[in-house]
């Protein structure tokens, strides 16, 4: 081995190393970090300058908020007890809704499994539904359903039929091919291969799912009021912009800890599921 | 084997669930339902309105066509503002997020008490809406982009800052023993040990989240905090359905372009 | 040289994983230590360099008390103790040279490591290295490009690039296939000879142990129950440290393998590794 080595040992060895670089070419390397650059001068400049001021300006309102904020003021309980009870059944129902009419729009989105035309429909209705903001599609149906809680429980049947289905159709179409061959080259009929090629192949993440919907259903449920559509976002704007803060904080306090709950109890369920 | 015998061990009957199983799965789909029917019937809906609620979607789209292309420049001004506030309010996300995450996970946190107030910062950061933080900051900055800057980060430094913390308590403790074998010093350990193994999921998670933050950017402007939703919201209130269908043209071109970037960059990556 | 007394590891769960254990180490000598799985042959070691903080004992190598050591004193102890790992334990996403010149993180500040900027002297020693073990040219590789006997020479490269007073190696062939197994074997042993470092390696091949190593310690659940020159080792011997088996196989089957491989190598043969393997 040392003669192996030997001639080499008297070599010089290079001592300085650079890692080579993330993009080879030089000119494509300086050039991004020049574009991220200027794009950040550019919309920095855009929003900060005018701004800066009030930036500043914002600190000390700040405090000032934060002041007024503490201690949290839970005396009108009643109205906050009333809005978030609204939010939690609008979620509730909802997330079951939507999870059911998930069920025949996330396989008509499969490409495996519907013809062409069906598939291209189902993904347009998925991708216009997803592109919408919950506020914009709440805004929409409190025009058509008029103010109240059943334009929220629309909304969130949208977001979460839409979620779960995009979810679905993805397993679907990542399912393994041979399992559901193997059940269609028994002679079994459409309905069948459902039930026993994919319904045991994609049940439990659809499932899952589902259920963290429900717990994302439950935060989305706080805003939707903001433009009429029920539930306790409503009261949490109003208290903004009556500068109610010290209101304001109980209500976020009580959203947060509710938020908090429904993850832990979304987690032991999913958990369990597996 | 007599004839008991072999039914015995060959029973005609098979199911997959045994009885109490079965049960338990019904008695769930059970719950589910009662759940939901008390929640509609606790609800108060007024269902009359579901009657005429086809003729009245019809009308609106009805009103919105032909779309009115007159202010489209001012939409796109806007759409450009709602590009900056998700991208620069993701890029402060990250600067902030990795050290809450730090502080977040397991393995790197100091102790109980940093571990904790790692945790509370995550979970207060995603329990709160974006647009619920946008009505803070708006209230703390007044109306404008930068609020909506502020919102987008404080609602996003927990779903970073999430993902991240899991991804720092799954890297292999190995490579980490392996470093701090050799005499490494701990910043030395987070920055060759730890970093490296996470960094795909950073950027990952970071793609990710800013074309979740444009869609949440669109809307910022309902309570002021800028973007297209400012114009949107106006339109709506003086029923200019025709500009509103530019707007929201807009913003599907917009965020589906996001998307395809989105995924795109993500396959990449991985 | 390496000396451990009245070692003692008590896991927090109760667990006596080690009772009283004393050996010494000197310069070049490979000491194998072996023993059935959960014999503690991996607490030992790592109680070494302290990953496995000792629950009363000492450990001194030349001079130093590491069992004595703060955290700044343990650190500057550590850089002196190179360790190879049975999983390797490289940072997958860096360049091979990259984990190489990590064997220097005691030594340089973290700004220097953050920028790659190590000392030349440092480059040069690792160029010189990665020639050694036989990866001269892969030094921009990443690390999660190579095949498990390169990603384990990287790892010996690593060690070394901290010049040891003490090699702490723990398996580092129980993820191998037995032919690559040999060859990092023969590396770890002649570089240690080389370079006069003491060697205290963990390894369960029986066979491996009694051809690369000068001495075999015997563990068994936590105590030593045979520490001797490898030639020593008998069925009755393993018999005490692994139980009733019937070993005259293993040992034939020792010596078999080694003509076996003596001959290949007498053929000549060399292949890619080829730096490493010829003897
Ligand atoms: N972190 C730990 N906590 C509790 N007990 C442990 C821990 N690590 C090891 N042990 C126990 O200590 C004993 C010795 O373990 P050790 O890993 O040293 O064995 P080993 O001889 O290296 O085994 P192997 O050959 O399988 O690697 C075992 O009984 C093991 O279960
Ligand atoms: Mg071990």
């Amino acid at each position: 081995m040392s003669e192996a080595t030997a001639p080499r040992r008297g070599a010089k060895y290079p001592t300085t190393w650079r890692r080579p670089p993330f993009i080879e070419n030089p000119l494509f390397r300086y050039g991004s970090v020049v574009l991220a650059l200027a794009y950040l001068v550019w919309s920095l400049g855009f929003s900060i300058e005018v701004d800066m001021a009030r930036v500043i300006q914002g600190l000390d309102r700040a405090g000032n908020m934060f002041a007024r904020m503490v201690p949290p003021d839970f005396s009108r309980w009643e109205l906050l007890y009333r809005g978030i009870t609204e939010s939690v059944l609008i979620a509730f129902a909802a997330s079951f809704v939507g999870m059911i009419v998930a069920v025949p729009l996330g396989l008509a989105a499969a490409r495996n499994l519907a013809p062409l035309p069906v598939y291209l429909v189902a993904r347009f209705i998925i991708v216009l539904s997803r592109t919408f903001h919950e506020i914009v599609w709440a805004i929409f149906f409190v025009k058509v359903v008029g103010f109240g809680p059943l334009a929220g429980v629309l909304t969130l049947i949208v977001a979460s039929a839409s979620f779960i289905s995009k979810m679905l159709a993805e397993d679907v179409e990542n399912m393994q091919p041979g399992q559901a061959e193997a059940i269609r080259a028994t002679g079994a009929s459409f309905p069948k291969l459902l039930i026993y090629g994919i319904t045991p192949q994609v049940l439990p993440r659809y499932l899952g799912v589902s259920i963290y919907r429900l717990d994302a259903n439950l935060r989305h449920s706080t805003v939707v009021g903001i433009v009429g559509a029920g539930g306790i976002g409503q009261v949490l704007a109003a208290s903004f912009s009556r500068y109610d803060y010290d209101f304001s904080l109980a209500i976020l306090l009580v959203i947060i800890s509710l938020v908090f709950l429904g993850e832990i109890f979304s987690n032991v369920i999913r958990s369990r599921l597996r | 084997m007599t004839v008991e015998e072999h039914a015995r061990r060959y029973p005609a009957v098979w199911r997959r669930f045994n009885p109490r199983e079965t049960l338990v799965r019904y008695a769930w789909y059970l719950g589910i339902m009662i759940v939901t029917a008390v929640s509609f019937w606790r609800l108060d809906i007024t269902w009359v309105y579901m009657l005429d609620a086809h003729i009245q979607a019809g009308d609106l789209l009805f009103r919105m066509y032909p779309p009115d292309w007159t202010g489209f420049e001012a939409v796109l001004g806007a759409l450009v503002e709602t590009i900056h506030i998700a991208t620069l309010g993701t890029l402060a996300t990250v600067l902030i997020a990795f050290p809450v995450a730090l502080l977040a996970a397991r393995n790197t946190t100091f102790n109980t008490l940093t571990w904790t107030i790692g945790r509370f910062i995550l979970v207060a950061s995603r329990s709160v809406n974006t647009v619920v933080w946008a009505l803070f900051f708006v209230a703390v900055f007044g109306p404008g982009p930068v609020a909506g800057i502020w919102a987008i980060t404080a609602r996003s430094i927990g779903f970073v800052g999430k993902l991240t913390a899991e991804a720092i308590e799954e890297i292999d403790v190995g490579t980490v023993e392996a470093i701090e074998a050799t005499g490494a010093s701990r910043l030395q350990v987070l920055w060759i040990g730890i970093l490296p193994q996470v960094l795909p999921v950073i950027y990952g998670t970071f793609v990710y989240r800013w074309d979740i933050n444009i869609r949440e950017s669109t809307v910022l402007g309902f309570v002021g905090a800028g973007g297209i939703g400012i114009l949107l919201y106006s339109e709506i209130n003086l029923f200019r359905w025709q500009a509103v269908s530019v707007i929201l043209i807009a913003i599907f071109a917009v965020v589906v372009v996001s998307e395809f970037v989105s995924a795109t960059v993500r396959q990449r990556i991985t | 040289m390496l000396e451990i007394s009245d070692l003692v590891k008590t896991y927090p769960n109760g667990l006596k994983a080690l009772h009283g254990i004393s050996l010494a180490v000197d310069r070049p000598m490979v000491v194998a230590i072996i023993g059935s799985s959960g014999a503690g042959k991996s607490t030992l070691i790592r109680c070494v360099n302290r990953l496995v903080e000792p629950t009363s004992g000492r450990v001194v190598l030349n001079g130093t008390e590491i069992t004595a050591l703060g955290r700044h004193g343990l650190r500057k102890a550590r850089r002196r103790i190179g360790m190879i790992f049975q999983e390797y334990n490289l940072v997958e996403r860096l360049t091979v040279m990259e984990n190489v010149l990590s064997g220097r993180l005691g030594y340089v500040g973290f700004w220097r490591a953050y920028r790659r900027n190590y000392p030349p002297d440092d480059v040069a020693a690792a160029f010189e290295i990665l020639d050694r073990v036989g990866l001269e040219g892969r030094e921009n590789a990443r690390a999660d490009a190579l095949s498990g006997g390169q990603r384990q020479r990287v790892g010996i490269a690593r060690a070394l690039m901290q010049r040891p007073e003490l090699l702490l190696v723990d398996e580092p062939t129980a993820s191998l296939d037995p032919k690559t197994s040999r060859q990092i074997m023969r590396l770890i042993v002649e570089l240690a000879h080389e370079r006069g470092t003491p060697v205290l390696i963990n390894i369960h091949d029986v066979a491996l142990a009694q051809t690369f190593a000068d001495h075999i310690v015997g563990l068994r659940d936590g105590r030593i129950v045979f520490e001797d020159g490898s030639d020593r080792l008998t069925p009755a011997v393993l018999t005490e440290i692994y139980g009733e088996e019937d070993w005259s196989t293993t040992i034939r089957k020792v010596e078999e393998d080694d003509e076996a491989e003596g001959a290949e190598a007498a053929k000549g043969r060399d292949d890619t590794e080829s730096g490493v393997a010829a003897g």
